[in-house]
């Protein structure tokens, strides 16, 4: 068997600074989507609490902290960021290698992604620990706020080449305009 | 333009998809006849004012919901969650 080399989704092209916001990617041990049975809710955030010290999350938001997030994805389902979990009670599905993962960190984050994303991401509405899926130009995306002047973001892993392209040209824009 | 959607919140209209009018919701028995089933597939209002119609927030909460939107201003008066307004 031939030695295999890991390689990240954003392998040869992170982190980039450009001006004040610093864009780079980050690769937690495991993501799994959970998804409660009906009825289960509430059992799988105790079980989930107690494994990872961090409850389900509600609608558009996170939990949990940096290693271990617990982040909202959809109806009745979220992304479970770090630790590996086996939770009883959900459906589940190892999404590990599925996803590029990138953080946004500056002053100027949130000027960076209002040039792509739809969500109003003001410090008053977009606060630490929300969490909601959008767009991030065409392409689908998991948006995290995770510090005053951070965001993360989950996009499809096939998609990570034309995110960062996307990313970097919108710091730029936002660098030139200071 | 943006939905309320009942999840979410305010969202753009680029996170949504346009399905049709909610007539697809009130689905005929399979055995009420021709007539039920060629109104039920085929024949829509096109109402100049409110209507009811089905948008699906797929880039957001994967919800579908039962908007009400004026034709004639696009005023959005009300969205709700589909799966609850079927129950």
């Amino acid at each position: 068997m031939p030695r295999l080399i890991a390689k990240s989704a954003c392998d040869g092209l992170l982190p980039v600074t450009i001006g004040s916001v610093t864009l780079s990617e980050f690769s937690p041990d495991a993501i799994t989507s959970l998804a409660p049975f009906n009825g289960r809710a509430a059992a799988v955030s105790g079980a989930l609490k107690s494994a990872i010290g961090a409850g389900f999350p509600a609608a558009n938001r996170c939990t949990g902290k940096a290693g271990a997030r617990v982040a909202w994805s959809g109806i009745g389902q979220a992304l479970v960021i770090g630790p590996r979990v086996e939770i009883d009670g959900a459906a589940m599905t190892d999404q590990t290698d599925a996803w590029a993962c990138l953080a946004l960190d500056g002053a100027r984050a949130g000027e960076v992604l209002a040039r792509l994303c739809p969500l109003d991401l003001r410090d008053s509405q977009f606060k630490t620990g929300h969490a909601a899926r959008s767009l991030l130009g065409h392409m689908t995306g998991l948006f995290l706020r995770t510090g005053a002047r951070r965001f993360e973001l989950l996009v499809f892993r096939s998609m990570a080449q034309t995110a960062v392209h996307e990313l970097t040209g919108a710091m730029t824009s936002v660098d030139a305009q200071a | 333009m943006r939905i309320p959607c009942p999840i979410c919140g305010e969202r753009d209209s680029r996170e949504f998809t346009y399905k049709g009018a909610a007539v697809a919701m009130q689905r005929p028995d399979p055995d009420a006849g021709a007539a039920a089933w060629d109104d039920y597939l085929h024949l829509r209002d096109n109402p100049a004012g409110e209507t009811r119609e089905l948008w699906y927030h797929g880039a957001g909460c994967t919800g579908w919901l039962v908007v009400t939107r004026n034709t004639l201003t696009h005023r959005i008066l009300a969205a709700g969650l589909a799966s609850e307004l079927a129950r």
